[in-house]
């Protein structure tokens, strides 16, 4: 069953890439493509299109949707098992890499951090396939899209059942790479290949750590299997290894190059810039791939090497500091930024620093326990935005839109699911959803563990709770709330989405309710020791929690109320209130608004450099030195060569007899008087 | 008659002789006989080839054998490359048939001067002695003189026999005189005592102005720069099949005389004709390598090419080794085949029954004709030494030789040569395949198609069947130490 799960997609990818698209069909025709792309190029498109014409078959779209919705009920039955009676098992594909001590099989890794990360993928991969049938149906190239999401979804899975560094590097890769092509899926749009290109980029700075890691582990423990790894970690505690010219501590030095190829997957902070730009991709890409799935592959990375991180306090100092400065980050860039999707991206951003926090602490049950219920809501809202974004004919600006309400209610309904659930509505002791129950825990987990990181950690965690449920009421109010900005052709075309859509929604807005109190008791409540096994490290944490203040406990529903309380006032009761504050504080603003510079400094301190280098390596060094003085200086002087040695054939038998004679005189004068002898 | 020919030996020479009386027996049908047609004759004397290919294949043993006292010499390394000549003769002569008969110069002398010159090649290959030496050489050089000349309506064709005959007299007279000298100096003619002789007496510059003017006369016939002038304006003149001719089985009969007077009587002295050869095949190598870039013409261009080839054939020699000679060999049976394929393309290019041999001729011929287009692709990759085709092999293996015996120069520039010939090599394929169509091509005769489809299999599948052939090589260039 596993083993359908994962080569499903492959299967789906395979066939609906290779034979659904127009791959195969012009092969040997090359003038249909050029004809074909002139057609792309007239028909350039505008944000999120839905004008295109798709006029191929079908089957490609529907093939890959029926094989991930096996998959996805396949991963539910498997959960259902580690629900009851959880027993981990490894199986073993083939044998893959042999070189040397160096040996990589590809093994299915099967236990409860699996399961519940197929669940994961699988359930939002699908839903996301068959709101894509809806939301896509306009597009003409829609067997590449579905191609590339259901390979997207291959990877994924590869990457959560891997049972070594190198499968998971694999793995890690093939959704980077999925990512790269669905952020410029539309690659006739500049700013979508941009983008890509940017994604793919920060990310190499990740997985540079990340392959450094795997170095280090191999070197240090001269395997890459986890279960070796595992076995062999509390013999190298204290130990240094020498690195960059300083001697580190073995496991902490192991620990960091990891987690920066987390940090880059997970869109951390100093590596976070790619993310909002990555919502050049479609929607759905984006509720899949930049929100419940690939951004958390660093997430998953953490709990999956929880065993090694346990022993490096120092390496979860870092994790704690970088989880919490990103999500207070994300968090107040998210307060200002106009664009529909860009604001849950932030948020998405936000609450990823939020399972870091929580990673950090040692809680790995309780990160797992929210990156499963913020797949579900964060899914929610962004499927719910591509609803409004398609409602809106293509508009991403909330500046734009208002009193949407009454024309699409159900989407709204949705939308404010996805929000309580973002913001964490509920009550302290009894229960709420979805995020209440794993965010508040994080909160609480900081603040018990008790070292000075983690209580900075804590403040800023509440902080960005506070700025969260304010920028979600915020997205909310603008969106729907109060008179439209939008244009007369735009409103009188404004449409509630099609069945197909919504239905994905629907199931997510179950999950968003109820996944926090449902599963609550086996991820961080009593069950958690039993449920997770062997798959995580164990520590006291989740008893601490237990003592924690009650001020504590309800510090993240009273900095969510406020946050409600604010937005309210902002965007309902005084709207110009929000202007007259920006202009007030307009450094801070402008300081938000622009993303804390970070594009600015980055393009200053690193890309005009590199292309600087860039082009000073290929002007000078490759184009006048290597050129210069290699092929183009030698393949000029070989046509003044050619032209003498030409000219020597002059047709004149006495000539050549001459030519024969000098050469003959030559070789008789070197052996004569050339010293030869 | 029997006895006397068992008393010298005579059945080491069979081939040769079957192959002289042949060519009389034709050369009097053709004379005497009414109803006999040029075509006839040369079908009869590809079938003499044949035979007497065959002959030398199972009949002649395996071993080292002499005859005439010792002046004429049958081992593997001769037979092999007495297959190779006969080889190069035969498809020659098969692809000249329809040519000359369009052309209206179908002759029964033809293919019997090609009979007689592949005799002389023969007794080339096989020469242990500097009389029999000379004697192959001029019978080969005297009928190859006429045949260049065949067309003798065409100034071009009679000025190219011309030539090509003064500036031979001339490498002749330098071959004598070197013979003289060597003669002068050790007192013998035989191969095996001036062996003998100059390893007692060690080298002087009296011998080495022998060698040199040796070497000169060896190097005429292989068209090694400088002796190499004659080699453009002969290939360019001469009808295309003729051209094949002298690329193909003569080169092949020179290269295999060079091995054998260089590593045969002077071996003892190895130090210094290698110098000459060193010299020599650099001097090839570059020539070609640059002349051919400028040139309009694709018979002009494939003799600068064969210049070159000559050039890399030689750095086997240069090398002096057992492993060097083995290079050689495989080389010339590449280029051997190689060439014969490419002239057959060139045989090919007849627009409205009018042969033309401008390079510009060949524009856009992958649309008109996939298949000779793609051959001729593929021999141009093989001329230039890309890997997997056959070319690769021969240039690799005369340059591993050339590096184990230390001459890292020479192998590093006959490499950065090969680059320079690529441009000529790869600009014929940019031609076919990226160039407007020029009008397509008259349909190719069935011998001329079999000869470019045989060698496009060729090149592209030696490295599959190279094994035994190799071996053959090794053993063939082992018998020569």
């Amino acid at each position: 069953m596993v083993q359908a799960i994962l080569f499903l997609p492959l299967l789906g990818a395979l066939i609906a890439g290779l034979f659904g698209t127009k791959a195969f069909q012009n092969l040997g025709r090359d003038q249909d493509v050029y004809a074909d792309h002139h057609d792309t190029h007239a028909g350039d498109h505008a944000h999120d299109d839905h004008h295109g014409h798709y006029d191929g078959q079908a089957w490609p779209m529907y093939l890959t949707t029926g094989l991930l919705c096996i998959g996805a009920i396949f991963s539910w039955i498997i959960f259902w098992g580690f629900l009851h009676e959880g027993h981990d098992s490894r199986i073993e594909l083939l044998n893959w890499i042999t070189s040397g001590t160096l040996k990589a099989p590809w093994a299915i890794r099967l236990d409860a951090l699996t399961a519940v990360m197929l669940v994961v993928v699988n359930t939002v991969s699908a839903l996301v396939h068959v709101y894509s049938l809806g939301y896509m149906s306009h597009d003409e190239h829609q067997p590449r899209f579905f191609a590339y999401l259901s390979l997207f979804t291959f990877a994924m899975l590869m990457l959560v059942t891997s049972d070594n560094l190198i499968q998971m590097f694999f793995g890690w890769e093939g959704v980077g790479l999925a990512s790269y092509l669905l952020i410029g899926f539309w690659y006739t749009r500049e700013s979508a290949n941009a983008a890509a290109i940017k994604a793919f980029v920060v990310n190499r700075v990740g997985d540079l750590g990340f392959a450094l890691g795997i170095f280090g582990v191999y070197a240090v423990f001269g395997s890459v299997e986890f279960e070796t790894i595992f076995m062999h970690a509390p013999d190298v505690v204290g130990k240094t290894m020498h690195f960059l010219g300083y001697d580190w501590d073995t496991i902490t030095i192991l620990c960091l190059l990891l987690f920066m190829g987390a940090m880059g997957k997970s869109a951390q902070f100093l590596l976070h810039t790619w993310l909002p730009d990555a919502m050049e991709g479609p929607t759905p890409v984006s509720a899949l791939i930049h929100a419940a799935t690939m951004v958390t592959a660093g997430v998953f990375l953490v709990a999956r090497m929880s065993p090694l991180f346990e022993l490096s306090p120092d390496a979860r100092s870092v994790v704690i500091i970088v989880g919490g400065i990103t999500a207070f980050f994300a968090a107040t860039v998210g307060l200002v930024q106009n664009d529909i999707k860009r604001v849950i991206a932030y948020s998405t951003c936000s609450q990823l620093g939020y399972m870091f926090v929580a990673m950090g602490v040692g809680a790995y049950g309780v990160g797992i326990f929210h990156l499963f219920t913020h797949a579900f809501f964060k899914a929610l809202l962004f499927l719910g935005a591509g609803s409004v974004i398609h409602a809106m004919s293509g508009e991403q600006d909330m500046r734009k839109m208002g009193g949407l309400a009454p024309h699409i209610r159900i989407t709204w309904a949705m939308m404010l699911i996805g929000t309580f659930a973002l913001t964490g509505v509920g009550i302290p002791g009894i229960g709420g959803f979805a995020g209440f129950h794993s965010k508040d825990a994080i909160i609480e987990a900081a603040f018990a563990y008790g070292s000075s990181p983690a209580t900075f950690a804590f403040f800023l965690l509440v902080i960005a709770a506070f700025c969260t449920s304010f920028y979600s009421w915020r997205l909310a109010f603008m969106t729907f709330n109060g008179n439209t900005n939008a244009d007369a052709k735009t409103v009188s075309h404004i449409h509630e989405s099609p069945p197909v859509m919504l239905i994905p929604l629907y199931v997510l807005a179950a999950g968003a309710v109820v996944a926090g109190f449902l599963f609550q008791h086996w991820f961080i409540g009593e069950g958690q020791a039993e449920f997770w096994g062997k798959a995580l490290a164990r520590n006291e944490i989740l008893t601490k929690m237990e003592e924690v203040p009650a001020l504590v406990k309800w510090a993240a529903t009273i900095a969510m109320l406020a946050g409600l309380a604010l937005a309210y006032v902002f965007y309902i009761r005084d709207k110009t209130l929000p202007k007259r504050i920006a202009e007030m504080n307009h450094p801070a603003y402008q300081f938000l608004l622009n993303k804390w510079y970070f594009d600015e400094l980055y393009n200053f301190l690193f890309v005009r450099p590199a292309f600087w280098l860039g082009r000073l390596f290929w002007k000078q060094g490759d184009g006048a030195i290597i050129d210069g003085l290699g092929p183009d200086g030698v393949a000029a002087s070989v046509g003044g060569i050619t032209a003498q040695v030409v000219r020597l054939q002059t047709g004149y038998v006495y000539h050549y007899a001459f030519v024969m004679l000098i050469g003959l005189a030559a070789i008789i004068s070197w052996f004569s008087f050339g010293g030869a002898h | 008659m029997i006895p006397l020919f068992q008393q010298i030996g005579a059945a080491a020479a069979l081939p040769e002789i079957v192959l002289a009386i042949l060519a009389m027996i034709l050369l009097m049908e053709g004379v005497f006989s009414k109803s006999i047609t040029p075509g006839a004759i040369r079908v009869a004397a590809i079938a003499a080839f044949i035979v007497v290919a065959g002959m030398i294949v199972w009949k002649s043993g395996t071993g080292t054998v002499t005859a005439f006292g010792g002046a004429f010499v049958a081992d593997p390394f001769a037979r092999f490359m007495k297959v190779l000549a006969l080889l190069g003769s035969a498809i020659a002569l098969a692809m000249s048939g329809r040519f000359l008969a369009r052309t209206k110069m179908d002759s029964n002398e033809y293919p019997v001067l090609i009979m007689l010159a592949t005799v002389g090649m023969l007794i080339m290959i096989s020469a242990n002695d500097l009389i029999t030496l000379y004697m192959g050489l001029e019978m080969q050089s005297l009928a190859l003189y006429v045949v260049a000349a065949i067309n003798r309506d065409s100034a071009k064709s009679s000025e190219a026999g011309l030539k090509y005959f003064i500036l031979g007299s001339l490498s002749s007279g330098m071959l004598l005189y070197g013979a003289s000298l060597v003669y002068g100096l050790t007192g013998h003619t035989g191969f095996t005592d001036i062996g003998t002789a100059l390893a007692v007496s060690g080298s002087n510059l009296g011998i080495i102005f022998g060698i040199v003017f040796i070497i000169a006369g060896l190097a005429f016939k292989v068209s090694a720069v400088p002796f190499h002038m004659w080699t453009p304006d002969v290939y360019e003149g001469a009808p295309s099949p003729v051209t094949a001719f002298f690329a193909a089985a003569p080169k092949i009969a020179a290269i295999a005389l060079f091995c054998r007077v260089m590593v045969g009587p002077f071996s003892a002295i190895s130090h210094d004709w290698q110098q000459i050869v060193v010299f020599v095949s650099i001097a090839s190598m570059v020539l070609g390598a640059f002349a051919a870039i400028g040139q309009t013409n694709i018979k002009r261009l494939l003799a600068y090419s064969s210049i070159a080839n000559m050039g890399f054939a030689l750095v086997g020699l240069a090398a002096g080794s057992v492993e060097g000679i083995q290079g050689v060999i495989v080389y010339m049976l590449i280029y051997l085949v190689t060439t014969l394929g490419v002239f057959a393309c060139v045989i090919a290019m007849r627009r409205k029954g009018v042969y033309v041999e401008n390079i510009s001729d060949l524009s856009g011929l992958a649309r008109n004709n996939k298949g000779h287009a793609f051959v001729l692709a593929m021999l141009m990759f093989s001329l230039t030494g890309i890997p997997p085709l056959a070319g690769f092999f021969g240039k690799y293996f005369v340059f591993l030789a050339a590096i184990h015996s230390g001459l890292f120069a020479l192998a590093v520039i006959g490499v950065l040569a090969s680059v320079v010939g690529a441009y000529y090599y790869l600009r014929i394929i940019k031609i076919m395949y990226f160039d407007a169509p020029a009008e397509a091509f008259d349909q190719t005769d069935t011998e001329v198609n079999w000869v470019i489809y045989a060698a496009g299999a060729f090149a592209l599948l030696f490295a599959i069947f190279a094994q035994p052939l190799l071996q053959l090589a090794a053993g063939a260039a082992a018998s020569l130490y």
